[in-house]
This record gives C-alpha cells, structure tokens and sequence, in this order.
C-alpha cells in the first residue's frame, strides 16, 4: 500500500477535478432517468403498455364459431375449489373473488381460460404481490386444477379458447408471430426482457397454454382479440411457435438462435482463443525468464 | 549430383542471373530473407489479424458473385417453406438463396462472417499488447496510427456487410445508425440524405453504394494501409523485450527464411482452419430465421455484432440529454452515445504517444519494449481507460442475465452509469498496486520462474551459477540465436 502514501506526480489541480467530476457523473447517473428507445418494447399493435399490476383483467372471449376448451364441472369440483380457493388464493383475490386493490385482481368473470393457464403454469398462487408470474412446477395436480376453474368459472366470463396447430399455416404463423409477438418474444421465440418484465421463451408452453395466454395477455403482455388474431392466426403462430423448438438450423450449431451475442463470445472465446494457443505455441519464447 | 541436378542448377542460376541483370532484386530478397523476428508469441497477434483478412478477401469475393445490392420488392419461391410467396427485397432473396440453394454458399457467408468478427477480435488484442508493451513509442507512433484508423476501417466495413443482408436484424441495425448520423449537430440531416439517398430506409441508390464500400473501398483502404503497415514494421524492424544480449539497436531472434516462415506460413494455416472449423460447424447469423426487414416490424434483443455493441451500450446508458437552443434541438440524444463516445474513444487513443511524450518528458527513440509493470502509470490508466470501454460494452448485451438474477432494467442502467466511473477508478488503483508490487518482487505474474541454474563440471559435480529464482542470466557460453549486428540508426 506504500502507492497511497507516495507523492503523485499528476498536479493536485488535474487530481480534484478529476475527483470532480467523477462525482458528479456519478450522482448524474444515479439520478437521470433512463433513456427510453434502445430497448422499451415496440407493440406493434400499438396497444399501450399495460398498468403495473392491472386491478383487472378481462380475456378475450373467442369468437362465435370458434372451437373452445370444456373442462369437466360438478358439485363435488366446485366444493373442492372453494377449499382450495379460501386456503390459498383468498388472501390475495378477496374471500369472494373480488379482488384486494393493489395487490390482486378480482377474478369474478374471468373465466375458466386464466385459471387454467396461471395454474398449468405454476403462476399461482404468487407469492409476492408485486412480482411477475413466471413458470413454475404447478403446485396443483391436474384434478385440483380442475377443481378450482370449475370453482372461480361459476362467477361467470367467457369460454376458455384452445388451439390445434394441424389446422395452422407455418408460413402464415411466421408472419403474424413476427407481425405480433417477436417485439417481446423474440423472432425464434426466445424471450428476451422489457423495461418491466422479463419476455419468457416460448419452449414449455403448450398448444393450450399458448391460446389462453394471447387472448388474456398474461402480466405487462397484451391481449389479442378474434379481430386482431383470428383463430387462423392463432392455430398457425401455435403451429410456428411448436417448430421453432427445432428450427432448421442449416449452418451448423445453432448457439441458441438469438443471433450476435452467443456469437460474439464463440468469436472471442473459441475461434481468437484457439489461436493465441497457436500463437502461443509456435512463437517461440527463447528465455522464460526476462 | 548427377547430371540432370547439375542441369538444373545451371537453368536456374542462368534465370536468376537473367532476372536479376533485369528487376534487380537480389538484395532486397536476400535482406527479407534474413529479416529477424524477435521471439515472442504476442508478436503473432497481428499475423492473425492479418490472415483472416486475408480470409475475409477470398470469402469475400465468392460472396460477391452472387449478391444482388437491389431493394425492388420480390416475391419468394425458394427453398425456404416458411418465407413462400413472401414479400422481401431482392438483396434479401440473394442472401437466402446464396445460404440455401448456392452449393457451398452457406460455407463460404458462415466463414466470411466468423473471420469478420475473429479479425477485429484480433486488432483488439494486438492494439492491447501494442498499447502496454509501450510498442507505440517514436519511432513507431506512425504505424499505431496507421492501426488505429484501420481499426476503425475494420469497424465500418463490418457493419457495412452485416447491413448489407437486409433481413430483420440488419434492418434495425440500419435504422438506429440512421437515428445517429441524423443526430450530427449541423450536418447531420444532409449527410443521412447523402449516404441513403433519403429517408430511412433510403432510395434504390443506398443498396449499391453499400456494397461498393463493403466490397471494394474499404478492402482497398486496408490493403494500401496494411502494406504501408507491414512496410513500416519491416524497414524500422520490429521492436523485442529486453533481455541477455537485446539492446536498443539490435534484435535477437529467429530470421525469416528458414524458420520464422514456415512458422508463419504455419500460422496461416491454422487461421484458415479455425475459421472454416467455425464455418462449418457453428451456425452465425442464420437470416432465414431472422425473415425480411420491414421498417414496421422489430424483435427484442435485437444486437450488432460485438464490436457495435460498446455503441449500442453507450446509447442506452446516455441519460436523455438533448441541446435544445431557442426550440430546436441542436443535439439530439443518438449523439452522445453513437457519434461522441466512439469519436471520444479514438481520440484519446491517438493522442496518447504525443500525451505520454508531454507527460514524461521522454522524447527519445525506444526499440526495446517495456512490461507493463515497467510503467505501472501507463499500465493502470490503460486498464482503467479499457475497463471504461468494456463496461459500456458490457451494458449493451449483459442485462437479460442481470435480469435473470433479478435486477430491474431501470436499476441496472442506474447502477451502471455510477459503476462507469466508479469501477475504473478501481481497476486503476488496484493495476496501480499490482504493478508496483511486481516491480519489487520481480517474479512473473503468471509463470514465475522456481529455481537455480546450475552447472555440471566434468567430475559430475554441480555448481550453483546463481540462487535468486528471478532474473537468473543463462550462462553465456553460446550467443543466442540469429543475432543480427547491430544495424545504424541516426536518433
Ligand atoms: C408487450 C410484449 C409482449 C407481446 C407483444 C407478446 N407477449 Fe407473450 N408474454 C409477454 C410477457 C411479459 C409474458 C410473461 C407473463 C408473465 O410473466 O406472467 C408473456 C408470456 C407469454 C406466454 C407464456 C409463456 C410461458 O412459458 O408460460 C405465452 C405462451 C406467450 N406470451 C405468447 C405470446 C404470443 C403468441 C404473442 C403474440 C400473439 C405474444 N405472447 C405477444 C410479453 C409479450
Ligand atoms: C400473493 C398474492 C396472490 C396469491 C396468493 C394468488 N394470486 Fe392470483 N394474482 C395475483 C396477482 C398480483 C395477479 C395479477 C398478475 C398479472 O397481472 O399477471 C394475479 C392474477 C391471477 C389471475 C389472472 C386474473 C386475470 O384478470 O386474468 C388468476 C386466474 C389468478 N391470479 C388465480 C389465482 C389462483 C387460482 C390462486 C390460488 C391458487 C391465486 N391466484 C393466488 C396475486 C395472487
Ligand atoms: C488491419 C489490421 C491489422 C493488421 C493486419 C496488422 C498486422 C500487423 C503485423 C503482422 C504486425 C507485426 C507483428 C506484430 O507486432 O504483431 C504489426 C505490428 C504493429 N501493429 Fe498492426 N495490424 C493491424 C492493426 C493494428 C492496430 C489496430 C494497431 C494499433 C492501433 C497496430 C499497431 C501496430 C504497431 C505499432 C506495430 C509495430 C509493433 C512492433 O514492431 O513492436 N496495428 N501489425
């Protein structure tokens, strides 16, 4: 440490308004707000980003004519959801569905779509109010789940909508996916993050999954009605988005299909690595020692 | 030697002596031939810069018989089942095709593109060690900056060729190059109308400017300068680290024929060969993916090849500054971060030997070079200048991992433009320290030599020549090798 107690040789003046300026970059930094533009999400529907924590949600219905999801409903599902409901989910969506204003929304006539996809996903039951859903391991079984959409669909809201992806287009599911989704989902469907969230890659969802979440728009993610999505559309961006799990990957080693970062580091870590090893071994070093 | 050797050898001295009473060159060759290199494997950092432009040039070519630089609206019907009957420009559909149909297309655009990002890899590297060897030093300040505006060459004639695709991600790449040259206070608005012929994304005259500049000016550029480069190195000769026997005006080493060729040509080899390892084997850019650019439609996590990225985190960690005089704005935002910052970076970079002379008083002639730990002022601002560079670099493509860990976009960009100034402030005290304490030890920082050189006499006995584990001096019983004598010089 004898370099803190030396004599600098750069004049004192240079010193303090370096120390200066430094500082009040920093504190600049701190304080300025973040310019928008290089990554704030483009929605090119022109939806406008959604509310933190909207209090409600409202699912596109599907539209008239369109195939629909049924699941099974009795008494005996309902009785079992409303105890699962009041055990875990009442505390933040209120003893009667009807929401807590800044922590949960109302789930009265939200349907059984929702449901279905918060819980086959692992979303809910949250466990802070204020972060974002992401996939988790369900915490309910396939017959709990049913339970408790049969429960919270009684107060009402439209049909679950569902997706088969023999019927879809890959071409045309190409184009709407790049047209809709790939400002956040990234054009191979590989996620990405936004100014308030985290885009999740599309590898897990299922068919299902995936027409429940573009027409109820799970956290800052919009929903798309039958009009802007029809259920062409939506059966072939199901469709594209099952292929781009083994896109053709003509060149080789795909590195993960998103393109010049994983590439930069081959560049630098695999191809200029390999030969400085080369460079190492046949530049010669006459003396280890100097 | 029988008859038909002796033959031969007569044919050829009688050509020579033919060529020689004509072009002369006799002793220009028999000089190169006996040019020494001195012995040190970072010397070869620039032989790889210079070999995958090599590389580039050959790849090169093949691509350019089968680009089209046209933005007329066609409608394809290739190979590729999810871009049928779509609509795209015809740049695009040359680059599909030529990646899908063209026989060993996909080879030569995946090489071309892995040499383009190997090459400027190297240039960085080599301008490191250049930069801390202090090899930048008089009489060599002329060739750094014959470097440093190649490097900035190589920078443009990247991005020129990512562009020239016209797929998706190059499209937005365009776009936001367009938002900085619009953003040049004063001159902005007619050099963007200059280069694209118009708004964004340009008239039908941007496509065949572009490639003229990617395929012709730019190489031509590099070639003149890389020779004048090489010329240079050859007629100052090289400079060597200190050593036994290494003095100011000699160099000690291995000469150019026989040996330090063929380890070159070596060299060579293997350059071509990684590159058309990773050509082959690792997918880049695969632009069928990324389908046709529209200026409607976008992509998250769109990103430049590396060496934009430092512009592109730049522009992010710019708080949103603008110069608005009397209700116009003289200096919009792209400036700072995408015109200012590079201009800023290259700047200091060019006036450092004349700065360093300023500093130092020392404006003598050096051909021995220094370790870095020989200059710990040099060698901590350095670092600390590159650690500044790098973390701006860092910002533009490090914040999904971030975000995975759990740190919001917003608190990210708060605590990196703090950490830019704070964390070089560290690595330069901290090089600062690790220099000085390497000076006083004097061991190796990362192969310190253990041990005695010792000497055995004819009775088997051993003599200990020397017991410090550092700086022990072989025994000087044989001259090192290819010690060339010293050649004049007038200081
Ligand atoms: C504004 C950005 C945005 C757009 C546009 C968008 N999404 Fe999303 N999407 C998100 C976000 C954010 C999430 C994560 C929601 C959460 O955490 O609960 C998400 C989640 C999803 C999920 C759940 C993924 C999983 O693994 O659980 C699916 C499926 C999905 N989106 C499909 C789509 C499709 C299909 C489109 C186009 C029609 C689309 N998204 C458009 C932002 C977007
Ligand atoms: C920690 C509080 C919390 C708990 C516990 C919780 N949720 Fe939620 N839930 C939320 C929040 C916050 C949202 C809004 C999330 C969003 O915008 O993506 C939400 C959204 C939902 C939605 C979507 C509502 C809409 O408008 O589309 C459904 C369905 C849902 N929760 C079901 C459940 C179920 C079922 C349970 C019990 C198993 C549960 N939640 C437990 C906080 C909670
Ligand atoms: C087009 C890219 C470049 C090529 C092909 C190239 C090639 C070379 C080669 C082959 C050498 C001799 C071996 C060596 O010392 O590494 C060399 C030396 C040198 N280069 Fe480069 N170089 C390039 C870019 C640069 C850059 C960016 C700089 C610095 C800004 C630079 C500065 C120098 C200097 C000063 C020398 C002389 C070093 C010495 O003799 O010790 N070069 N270059």
């Amino acid at each position: 440490m004898r370099w803190l107690t030396r004599r600098s040789r750069v004049p004192p003046v240079l010193r303090l308004s370096l120390a200066v300026i430094l500082a009040a970059a920093s504190i600049v930094g701190l304080a300025a707000p973040p310019s928008q533009g290089q990554t704030s999400p483009t929605n090119p529907n022109g939806g406008a980003a959604h509310e933190f924590n909207p209090p409600t949600k409202s699912p596109e219905a599907p539209a008239p004519g369109d195939p629909t999801k049924s699941f099974p409903d009795s008494p005996g599902l309902r009785a079992l959801g409303y105890t699962l409901y009041q055990g875990t989910c009442a505390s933040c969506h209120g003893i009667a569905l009807q929401g807590t204003p800044g922590v949960a929304p109302s789930l009265r006539r939200v349907g059984p779509g929702p449901v279905d996809f918060y819980l086959s996903t692992g979303r809910m039951p949250l466990d802070q109010p204020k972060s974002q859903p992401l996939r988790n391991p369900p915490l309910f079984n396939r017959a709990k789940i049913y339970a408790l959409i049969a429960y919270i669909s009684a107060f009402g809201g439209p049909r679950a909508p569902t997706a088969d992806p023999a019927k879809g287009d890959l071409t045309y599911g190409f184009h709407q996916f790049t047209l809709n989704c790939a400002g956040c989902h990234q054009i191979v469907a590989r996620g990405g993050i936004t100014v308030n969230a985290q885009v999740p890659d599309l590898e897990q969802a299922n068919p299902q999954e995936i027409a429940e979440a573009v027409r109820m728009g799970p956290y800052l993610m919009p929903h798309f009605d039958a009009k802007q999505i029809n259920q062409h559309a939506l059966d072939s961006i199901v469709r594209y988005v099952l292929w781009t799990r083994s896109p053709i990957n003509a060149g080789g080693w795909g590195i993960y299909n998103i393109g010049p970062i994983p590439e930069g580091i081959v560049a630098w870590f695999i191809g200029l690595a390999a030969l400085v090893i080369v460079a190492r071994l046949i530049g010669e070093r006459m003396d280890e020692r100097t | 030697m029988n008859l038909i050797d002796r033959y031969a050898q007569r044919r050829f001295l009688r050509a020579s002596r033919a060529a020689e009473q004509r072009v002369g060159l006799a002793g220009g060759i028999k000089w190169a031939l006996r040019y020494v290199f001195p012995d040190h494997w970072s010397f070869l950092l620039g032989e790889i810069a210079l070999y995958s432009f090599i590389v580039l040039v050959g790849t090169g070519i093949f691509l350019t018989l089968y680009y089209i630089p046209s933005d007329s609206l066609v409608i394809y019907h290739g190979s590729y089942p999810l871009l049928q009957g779509e609509q795209m420009s015809e740049a695009y559909r040359s680059v599909l095709n030529l990646s899908l149909s063209v026989p060993a297309g996909l080879l030569f655009r995946q090489v071309h593109h892995w040499a383009a990002n190997v090459f400027i890899a190297s240039i960085v590297l080599h301008l490191v060690r250049i930069f801390f060897t202090g090899a930048y030093r008089k009489p060599r300040d002329f060739n750094y900056f014959i470097g440093l505006t190649m490097l900035m060459l190589a920078i443009l004639e990247g991005f020129a060729g990512y562009s020239l695709a016209d797929d998706l991600l190059s499209g937005m790449g365009l776009a936001i190059a367009y938002s900085v040259a619009m953003s040049i206070p004063f001159v902005g608005a007619q050099l963007a109308s200059l280069v694209w012929g118009g708004p964004f994304p340009g008239n039908s005259t941007f496509w065949p400017r572009l490639e003229i500049v990617h395929v012709l000016l730019i190489p031509a550029a590099l070639a003149v300068l890389i020779t004048l480069h090489l010329a240079m190195i050859m007629r100052q000769h090289h400079s060597q680290f200190p050593g036994p026997g290494r003095r100011e005006r000699n160099v000690v080493g291995t000469p150019m024929w026989p040996a330090y060729a063929l380890r070159s040509i070596g060299l060579l080899l293997a350059v071509a060969g990684v590159l058309f390892l990773l050509g082959g084997l690792v997918q880049i850019n695969p632009i069928w993916q990324w389908g046709p650019f529209h200026p409607y439609l976008s992509e998250n996590g769109a990103q430049p090849d590396w060496y934009i990225g430092w512009l592109i985190g730049a522009l992010r960690l710019m708080p949103n500054w603008e110069l608005v005089i009397a209700g116009r704005t003289v200096i919009p935002n792209p400036f700072w971060g995408g015109a200012a910052f590079p201009l800023f970076v290259f700047t200091v970079m060019f006036f450092w030997p004349a700065l360093e002379r300023r500093v130092t008083g020392d404006i003598r002639r050096h051909d021995l070079l220094e370790r870095p730990r020989d200059r710990p002022m040099r060698t901590a601002v350095g670092a600390a200048f590159l650690s500044w560079v790098v973390i701006v670099f860092a910002v533009g493509s490090t914040d999904r991992i971030f975000y995975r860990l759990g740190v919001s976009y917003t608190t990210q960009i708060h605590v990196w433009r703090a950490g830019i100034w704070v964390l070089p402030l560290v690595v330069f005290f901290v090089t600062l320290s690790a220099c000085r304490s390497l000076q006083r030890s004097g061991s190796h920082p990362l192969r310190a030599w253990q041990g005695n050189v010792v000497r055995r006499s004819a009775d088997g006995r051993l003599e200990v020549l020397s017991d410090s584990p550092d700086r022990v001096v072989p025994p000087a019983t044989e001259p090192p090798v290819g010690t060339v004598p010293g050649r004049e010089f007038e200081s």
